[in-house]
Formats: C-alpha cells, structure tokens, sequence
C-alpha cells in the first residue's frame, strides 16, 4: 500500500498557479488581511497628501489651477512675515505643549505604573477619558476659566488677590499654550505608562543592590529606558498641536493665530489651494525636522548620563 | 517619618490635582448649563433646567444630533471591521513589510488633522463628489481605525492563536472558526472598539467641519452657534448632554475591555 | 479533491489492520524558513497503532514536524502521507489526525461539554448521539462530573484532559501531542505519563508526541526519533536509544555519558575491537547501527554500568581511579574519577548501600564494568 501509491509532484506542483500559492504562505495570507484597511488609508490618507504635495506645486489663477512646477507657493510660506511668523509660532506652541506635557504627565504616568497597583486599569481610565470627551466643550471651558469677566478673574477678585480682572488671561499664545497642555496631557500618559511599565522592575533592584539611591536610580535606569515613551509621547503631542484650529480660533485671539488658521483661510475664504498646501507641506516637513532633533537631543542626553 | 514617605505623599498630592484639573473644565460647563443666566459666570445665580428644555424644540439641533448618530454609526461599524482585518494581520501573521503597512494604517493617529481633512476636501472635491454625511463618514473612517486597531490588537494578544488552530483541527472551516471561536473571543473587544470610535466620530470636530457640506454633525452645529452669544446656554447644555453620553459609553467600552481580559485570564 | 475520503465523520471507520503498517510516513521532507532550514531532508515511517515520540532540544524541528502531520504547516518540499494518501494542501479540518495543543487551547467561552462537542457539532450526528460521545468521552478522561464547568475555570491537569478528550472524541486515525505535558508539576506529569500510555493501549490508535524530557520519550513510547537541528539522528525503541545511542549527540542528551579515550579502534563486521589507556583492551557489539565514519567513531560507557569494587572484592576488569569531586543524590552517589591516560574525567553512579557516599575526595577506588557495556558511536 504505502509504495504502491505514486505521487506525482509534477501534476500536483500545476494544479497550484504560483498566485494561488504565494496565498497559501505566511506572507500571503498577511497581505490579504491587512489589505481592507490598508488599501482604504492608501487611497483615502496617503493618495489625497501626494495630491497635497503636488498642488503645492501649482498655482491658482482664480478658479483654475495651472499645473507648471513652481515654488512661488514655498517661497511666499516661507519668507512672506505672515507665514513665516505664523509657522514660527505653530512651531514654538507645539513643542512648548509637548515639553509641558510630558513634564507635567512623567509622574502621573510613573505613579499609575509604581503606585497604582491593582487599581492601574482604572487609574489609567480615569485619566484618559477627558481626552475623548467634548473637545469643543473643553476649549471653550477655557474661555469660561481665563475670560476677563472668567472664573479665574472671578475668583481671584472675590479672594483679593488682583484689584480688578486680568486681561491677560485670555486671547493671546499663552492662554492657546494652557488649554492645548490641557486637551493633551491625558494622551500624553498613554506612551509613558506603556515604557515605565516594560522596565524590568529587577533592574531598579540590581542598581540599588548596586548602591544606587533613588534619585541615581531614576536618572541612570528609569529615565534612561524609558526614553522611548517619552519621544513617543513628546511627538504624539506635538505633531498633531501643530495643525490644532480650533484653540487658537476659540482662546488665542489675535496674537494666538496659529499655522491651521490660515490654512483654512486659503482652503475656504481666500480659496487658494497651492498656497494652502504649501503651507500645510511646508508645516509637516518643519515639524518632522524638529521631530527629528529632538529625537537626536534625548539620544545625546541619554549617552550623557551614564 | 520614614525616609521616602514625604516623597512619596507629595507624588500622591501632585497625582491627585493633576486628575483634579484634568476634570476641572470638562465638569464646569454642566454647571454652568443648570445655572439661570445667560452668560457663564461666577457666582452662580440659580438653578434651572430651561436652557435643557428649550433643545427640546430645536430642529436643527435635532437634525444635527441625526447626523451625528448616523455617521457615529457608520464610523463605528466600518472602522470596527477594518480594524478587525489590520489588528489580525498585525498579531497572527509575520511578514516582511507589516512595519510599513501598519504605519500607513496608523499614521492619522498622529497626522494633525487639519492635514488629514484638507487632503481629502481637495482630492473629493477635485473629483467632483458633494460633500455630505457620506464625505464625513469617510474621514471619520480614517482617524477612526487606528483606535479600532489598538483596541482589537490587545483582544487578538489575549487570545492563544492555538484556539483557532484547534477548531480547525476539529473538523470546523475557515469560516466556521471565524463563526465559532474568533468572533466570540473578540467580543467585547469588538463592543469595545465600537463604542470608543462612535464616542471619537460623535466629538470630532475638524473633518466634520471641512467635509460636511450642508448636513452639520453636533459639533460643526455648536460651531456655529457659538457665533451667537445669546445661544451660548444652550450650547453649554447641550454640549453637558455629550460630555455625559461619551463618558457612559467610554465607562461601557472599558467594562467590556475588562471583561475581554478576565474571559482570557485562565485560573491557575 | 478527495474530500469524502477524509471527511472528519470517517475518521471513526477504520479498520484495526497489522500493527507494522505504516501509519504515517515522512519522505524527504524540507522545511525553510527564509535563510533558516528547520527540517533537513527528514525521512521516517510512524506505525499503526504505535506511540512514537519525536525527542529533542529546542529548535529542533520537532513541533514543526508535528504540525505539518497535523495540517497547520506545509512542507517546502517532500511529502506527508496518512493512511497511505497524500496531505499536501489539506488543511487541519481534513485530515485524519487530532491535536492536543501544549496550551490545550480550551475555549475559554464554552463549557467542558461544549469543548468536547466542538467537533462533533460539524459531524450532524443527532442530540443523542453526540450526548453519548460526549459522556463516554468525560468518562474516558475521568471528568464525569465537571462537563457543566466553564472552560477558564479548569486547573492545568483538567484543561489537559479536556484536551485529550476533546482530540479523541473525534476518533481520529492519529493523535497529536505537542508537550502536553511541560506545563503540569513533576507529580502531576508522571501520573499523566503513565495515563496517557495506558489511554494510547486501550484506544490502539497512533499517538506522535513530541517532547524535550528524555524520561517521558524512554518511559512513555514504543519507538523516538531524536532530532537535532532539523534532522533525525536515530529512530529505534526506547532501550535501543538508551543503551546504543548512534551518535555522541544522543548519547549526551539521554542522559550522562562517559567518553573514552582510545589509542586504537576498529570495527571488523558487526564487532568492534578498542585499547582504552588506563582501561585495557575491549570489545562490543556494533548491535542494529551502521558506522559509516570508524576513524571518527568513539567509544562510551554509561555512568551506572560502572561499579565500585569493594574491599574483599574482586572481579575481572579493575581499574584503579582516584576521586576527585562527589555529589550527593540521595539514594545515590555520583563520583567524578580520574584515570590515568584518560582525557576526561568518568562519572560512577552507586547507589548508597555500601556507603558510597562517603567515600573522601582525593582517595584511590578500583572500579570494575560490565564486558558489554561498551558502546560506539559516531562522534
């Protein structure tokens, strides 16, 4: 029976197209999974930015677009005072926020991981949930809190800190830097818990068994090790404030304008699309550049403190 | 005192008014939306609950509230199968290019969404499609799959990929696998991932504003009405009606979380 | 695509047949990982009705091997048969094999019952039917009582067993099992030993383990093939492999071995002739094996088959040793010995009767062996 049978690896070889035998393997069969959402982020995020990126190319003559390379566009995002400073400034408030944030978040998350016990889960809950929680409503909670007639004002007035209402509160990159702190703080902790939370917790025991105090311990294990949840979380809050419209519009007044602001203007009133996308591109390749020498400053920091 | 214990009493302090302004905003404006005045301010003057009756009345808001619930829906349903499909792919199959490919799925978690919305108005108005509820769904897809799929990848980790070997080692198909064992492991990851997604499409503002056209969402209509001064009660009671329906539906996404955790968790 | 060959609800019909004909057989199968070559060109014959286990480290190929029988890999070339039929491109549902998994993967969301009848739900037997198999089945694996409880509330040892009686309520021609035993405590894991190999007798169908635990392959099987890195070095029963290792590297990982130092060694027919300095001149056996390589064969002796030749005793062969290092195991001792003009240090394994453990590190003993003791191996 069993050398009576003859197989033939030729016939069966052909019964399989090389098609239908890449989907039987490993990579196959990944590919086919993954693709439903790749192809949607394909066709609906990275298709949509490439023609971004091509329309900063072009220019507009009132309704129609002519399609000649140019860097008119760059060179007006770029050097014309307006856009330049608006660009500054976007730049300067997102990465003040980042920096704010992961400061203010580092011992909360650490907390929650040394500290929360079996209580993490909720503690972690409990933290995140106002990020995902009337986004408007909290912005315009801040106008309620710094406005000149606010609760701030108020209640500092009722406790005879200030004689009459600051009109500093509100309306200008400080107020735009708090409320946006306040809006990411909670996605913050997020990367930050998930890093203190990989560190082998016998490596904090084998310095101090090595005659590290706490503070030591911190700054040569902790801090060091979890260096990547704290790039992550610093560039979670800041690539995305970048291009925040909504704060700005709502607490940043006049002297809070920021980058999103005036990329909606091309998009809606001013209707003109290449210089909006060359501020957006324009934007986007700035705030990966600093992305990126930030990374490079806290691998440096990182080397120093050994 | 022991050494340590004042540090440690002090972390504590700063944990809890951290927490505390964290809540601080989100919990102000319901106060002020049962406070009998019309502008939000200290003191308080009286309690009502006029400016809540008075959204009773209010077509448009009710139209929005309409749109809103439909594209939540949508998003959730959608983004929850997509999310699905990428969260097995990223925990079941190893393969060269996965890095990249889930990237590209993930980018608008971190991608300012300004960016993401004036893409998509530039390339759906370029070929000629209206904006509409449709338009809204189809962005709100994009930022909502990346929760989807951080949600759905830990319910795949929680689970032994042998369970699906073994159904079909007893005899049951692809499908019947999928039938009999994934989708009800999954579960309450999947309820989950539905309501966390419905609760960010129900508060996103920025897509819904550009790609909404005439048919406003809840937050492009309380957009427009902070325009108007004399709405500002209303706005602020309503805003406490969503406030307070994201935070059941989170409260229900993350009991259903815990319960996907402790049906994985085996007794020892 | 013969699919009503295969079919799950045929899996109970086959008829006991001689137990040497091939069950499963294994012809020039490769397995590549990219770079990576898990399985080498592996060629081997499983009979029906036998325990065969598949033995060796890990990332040896072992479980790779098992779940390609099984369906959840291909081979990249080379072929699998079952009951004489090709496997290729079957999938696990239609394959006359079951597995219990080394997670036992119960289903955390159905009970017992429902775990057991996972299976047979696909079969249409009829309520009462599948009830019955059900019950029998609770009651093969001692679980009469526990078919209510739910799957996540099982103990390691019960999980086991709903495992088992899950793969086998489906009456396949083979059962799969991968470790089955590694998660379970050392008292546990023997009693499971000896249940397992009483279950396999009483079924008689073929059960292919795979394990890394020596004892388990030795105590449990009725032939092992040791694996190491993606080949099979030696496929016999289990004294077999004990007593006549083919290769140093089976030798090594069955246990200890001492491995001598021969001034001269030949094999003439089925007979080897060695001088072993300090030692003397031996003979031995080649027994079932092939050397093919005599120039780089070695000659071992296991540990027990050497003993401690007692004041007033005699005997044939002495050799005088001197004690370097003693470990204390209980009802046994293990002392290291140096021989002149052997490289290595030889290991005795006494049992404390005669007062073994006391013997003082650094005195002189006479040992004495067995003339069959000897063994070859290629090195």
């Amino acid at each position: 029976m069993p050398t009576s049978a003859p197989t033939m690896p030729a016939a069966r070889a052909g019964s399989r197209t090389p098609g239908s035998r890449w989907l039987q393997t490993e990579a196959g069969k990944g590919w086919v999974t993954i693709s439903p959402p790749l192809i949607y982020a394909l066709l609906l995020l990275i298709g949509p930015i490439i023609v971004i990126v091509a329309n900063s190319f072009w220019s507009q003559d009132y309704l129609t677009i002519d399609r000649s390379f140019t860097l008119e566009n760059y060179k007006a995002a770029l050097t014309e005072p307006i856009y330049r400073d608006l660009l500054f400034r976007s730049l300067f408030v997102s990465v003040t926020v980042a920096f704010v944030t992961v400061i203010l978040a580092y011992p909360v998350a650490w907390f929650v991981s040394f500290r929360g016990g079996r209580y993490k889960g909720l503690w972690l809950f409990i933290i995140t949930v106002p990020f995902w929680s009337g986004y408007l409503l909290r912005i315009l909670s801040w106008k309620v809190i710094l406005g000149y007639k606010g609760v701030l004002n108020e209640t500092l007035l009722y406790l005879g800190v200030i004689a009459e209402p600051l009109s500093s509160l509100i309306y200008n990159v400080n107020a735009a830097i708090i409320t946006l702190a306040h809006s990411w703080a909670a996605f913050a902790i997020l990367p930050l818990f998930v890093s203190l939370e990989k560190l082998d917790r016998s490596l904090l025991e084998a310095a101090a068994d090595l005659g590290d105090g706490p503070v030591r311990r911190f700054l040569r294990i902790t801090l060091p090790l979890t260096a990547p949840g704290i790039i992550a979380a610093l560039m979670i809050v800041m690539i995305p404030t970048v291009g925040d419209y909504v704060t700005p519009k709502l607490v940043g007044g006049k002297d809070g304008v920021m980058i999103a602001n005036a990329i909606q203007v091309q998009f809606g009133k001013a209707s003109n699309w290449p210089l909006g996308a060359a501020l957006a591109v324009s934007t986007m390749v700035i705030v990966t550049m600093v992305a990126g020498a930030i990374v490079l400053l806290i691998a440096g920091l990182k080397r120093l403190v050994k | 005192m022991r050494p340590g214990a004042l540090s440690r009493r002090l972390l504590a302090a700063y944990v809890i008014v951290y927490v505390a302004i964290l809540y601080f905003p989100v919990l102000l404006l319901p106060v002020f939306s049962f406070n009998d005045s019309a502008t939000p301010k200290l003191p308080l003057v009286g309690f009502t609950t006029k400016w809540y009756a008075s959204l009773a009345g209010n077509e448009a808001m009710h139209g929005a509230a309409w749109n809103s619930l439909i594209v939540g829906v949508s998003a959730a349903l959608l983004s929850t199968v997509l999310g699905i499909c990428a969260a097995r792919a990223m925990t079941r199959h190893r393969f060269r290019g996965m890095a990249a490919a889930s990237s590209v799925i993930m980018a608008p978690l971190i991608l300012p969404e300004i960016i993401i919305a004036i893409s998509l108005l530039v390339v759906l108005l370029g070929l000629g499609v209206q904006l509409s509820l449709l338009t809204v769904i189809l962005g709100h897809l994009l930022i909502c799959v990346p929760y989807s799929v951080t949600v759905l990848v830990s319910g795949f980790e929680g689970f032994d990929p042998s369970m699906e070997e073994a159904s079909r080692d007893l005899g049951e198909t692809g499908f019947g696998t999928l039938r009999r064992v994934t989708l009800p492991m999954l579960a309450p990851s999947i309820v989950s991932s539905l309501l966390v997604t419905f609760t960010i499409s129900l508060d996103e503002f920025i897509l819904a504003f550009f790609l909404s056209g005439t048919e406003p969402t809840l937050p492009v209509y309380i957009w427009g009405q902070l325009r108007f001064a004399a709405k500002l009660p209303n706005v602020l009671a309503l805003g406490s009606i969503l406030i307070a329906a994201s935070l059941l539906m989170l409260t229900a996404a993350e009991l259903f979380r815990r319960r996907a955790e402790r049906k994985m968790e085996l007794r020892p | 695509m013969t699919e009503t060959m295969t079919h799950p609800s045929l899996k109970a019909d086959i008829a006991p047949a001689a137990a040497t004909r091939p069950m499963i057989e294994i012809r020039n199968v490769d397995k590549v990982f990219g770079n990576f070559r898990a399985l080498d060109t592996l060629n081997a014959s499983i009979r029906e009705g036998e325990f065969f286990s598949l033995l060796g480290p890990s990332g040896c190929g072992k479980t790779t091997l098992l779940r390609m029988i099984g369906g959840f890999d291909e081979p990249t070339s080379g072929e699998i048969l079952i009951g004489g039929q090709d496997m290729a491109g079957k999938p696990p549902n239609l394959r006359p094999t079951n597995m219990v998994f080394q997670s036992y993967a119960i289903f955390p969301h159905l009970n017992v019952s429902e775990n057991i009848a996972y299976g047979l739900k696909r079969l249409k037997l009829g309520r009462s039917e599948e009830e019955k198999r059900v019950k029998e089945a609770l009651a093969q694996v001692e679980l009469s009582n526990l078919g209510p409880r739910m799957g996540n509330q099982l103990s390691g040892g019960q999980r086991q067993r709903v495992a088992l009686a899950r793969a086998l309520v489906m009456r396949p021609k083979v059962l799969l099992l991968d470790e089955p035993l590694s998660a379970l405590d050392k008292n546990l894991r023997e009693q499971m030993q000896v249940e397992l190999r009483h279950l396999q007798r009483q079924i008689g169908i073929t059960f292919v383990l795979v394990t890394h635990d020596q004892y388990e392959a030795l105590s449990m099987s009725d032939r092992i093939a040791v694996m190491f890195s993606g080949q099979i070095a030696q496929i016999a029963e289990p004294k077999e492999i004990y007593q006549n290792p083919a290769t140093r590297k089976v030798a090594d990982f069955l246990g200890g071995m001492n491995f001598l130092t021969a001034s001269e060694l030949a094999v003439d027919g089925r007979q080897f002739r060695a001088t072993l300095p300090g030692i003397g001149a031996i003979t031995g056996h080649l027994s079932g094996k092939e050397i093919t390589d005599p120039a780089s064969a070695i000659i071992g002796i296991r540990p027990e088959r050497l003993r401690i030749v007692w004041e007033g005793e005699t005997a044939d062969h002495i050799v005088t040793a001197r004690v370097v290092d003693r470990n204390y195991y209980g009802e046994m001792t293990s002392l290291m010995v140096a021989i002149d003009g052997q490289a290595e240090e030889i290991s005795v394994v006494e049992t404390n009767d005669f007062g073994a453990d006391d013997i003082p590190v650094g005195s002189v003993i006479r040992i004495t062996y067995d003339r069959d003791a000897f063994i070859i191996m290629q090195g």
